[in-house]
């Protein structure tokens, strides 16, 4: 088996119940199987899970850096779409 | 019927030999460290290595305790040669090249599995409780080692011959995995030790449905080794113990 044959597979882990699926990382590997117990070895072995996730790397379709532009400089003026810009009455504690 | 005193020195006995089953094997599997095939393979070969060592050191622990006089799990593990190892012989074998260390792996994983399983019911509550600790480490091991000798197995022509040739050399020394001598079998009456011999027929079954998946043959021949449960090895472990042995040897007593 040649590495160069292997694919690339992102790692997302659960630490705890309830909580989300966090990005930790990627491995190698020739299938989803071998990545899920990869993962295992590699990023949980001091008990930081609850559920692994895999996925190929080339199935996740990012942003571009030039899209950044279009992409989140228009809301840059407008804060109105902050929770935080509104005054809250003062029976309001938390929001 | 044994009595008190004979029992406990027999399962003394015993607590030494299935930790030299594993320190063995675990050291084997650790000399892949930065050698396996890829960066996560190597991860994943560690991790199993450190799962037999742990698994030595509660034996070796318990035979410390049992002993009472004075000597610990590093006395058993390194001051000791090799005619005083009783480790069964498929573990000292050199690690070969990655087939054969996967084979050798599904040959132990597949006996560990139904060993452990049974052991988990010892009338001694630590052996028991160490199986259950380590069984489900073992059934991990198994599904790798299972996955890998179907890899390559039903591979490539290269590693079909490689895996094929493993399981031709090893088979002979799986025959002592299935074995018990007076001491063991003594054990086995006082429902302490696991009677092995009932472990192979379902041992069997198990390994030719995954070597008849994974398209390789089990050897016609019924030569067969044994020896390791009475102290006679191959000139493999000597080798072994000089490298394991050398630091703690060098500095008698010393802690890390």
């Amino acid at each position: 088996m040649k590495p160069e044959n292997l694919e690339l597979f992102e790692v997302f882990i659960r630490s705890k119940r309830g909580l989300d699926h966090k990005h930790v990382g990627s491995l190698h590997a020739e299938d989803h199987e071998q990545a899920l117990e990869y993962a295992r070895d590699v990023y949980t072995r001091r008990s930081e899970g609850v559920s692994i996730w895999v996925v190929k790397s080339d199935d996740i379709c990012a942003s571009q850096e030039d899209d950044a532009e279009s992409f989140y400089d228009p809301s840059d003026d407008k804060p109105y779409r902050h929770a935080t810009y509104y005054k809250l009455p003062d029976p309001v504690n938390n929001m | 019927m044994m009595s008190a005193t004979d029992l406990k020195q027999a399962t003394l006995e015993y607590a030494l030999r299935l930790g030299d089953d594993s320190v063995v094997l675990g050291h084997r599997i650790s000399e892949w460290v930065s050698n396996g095939p890829f960066l996560e393979e190597d991860i994943a070969l560690g991790n199993v290595a450190l799962d037999y060592i742990g698994r030595a050191r509660m034996f070796y622990g318990y035979a410390a305790e049992l002993a009472g006089d004075g000597r610990t799990e590093d006395d058993f593990a390194y001051m000791r040669d090799a005619r005083e190892y009783k480790n069964l012989l498929i573990n000292e074998l050199p690690k070969g090249d990655f087939a054969y260390t996967q084979v050798r792996q599904l040959l132990v994983d597949a006996f560990n599995t139904g060993f452990l399983a049974e052991l988990v019911k010892s009338k001694d509550a630590t052996l028991a409780a160490i199986a259950a600790k380590a069984s489900k480490e073992t059934r991990y091991h198994l599904r790798r080692s299972r996955e890998w000798v179907l890899r390559l197995g039903d591979g490539t022509e290269e590693s079909h011959q490689r895996a094929q040739t493993a399981v031709d050399a090893l088979w002979g020394y799986t025959f002592e995995m299935f074995e018990l001598d007076e001491l063991e079998q003594q054990l086995v009456d006082a429902g302490i030790a696991v009677d092995t011999t009932r472990l192979k027929a379902q041992w069997e079954v198990e390994i030719k449905a995954i070597l008849s998946e994974a398209t390789l043959e089990i050897p016609a021949g019924d030569w067969a080794v044994r020896g390791g449960r009475v102290g006679y090895h191959t000139e493999n472990l000597g080798h072994l113990l000089t490298d394991m042995q050398s630091v703690y040897r060098a500095y008698p007593g010393c802690q890390w």
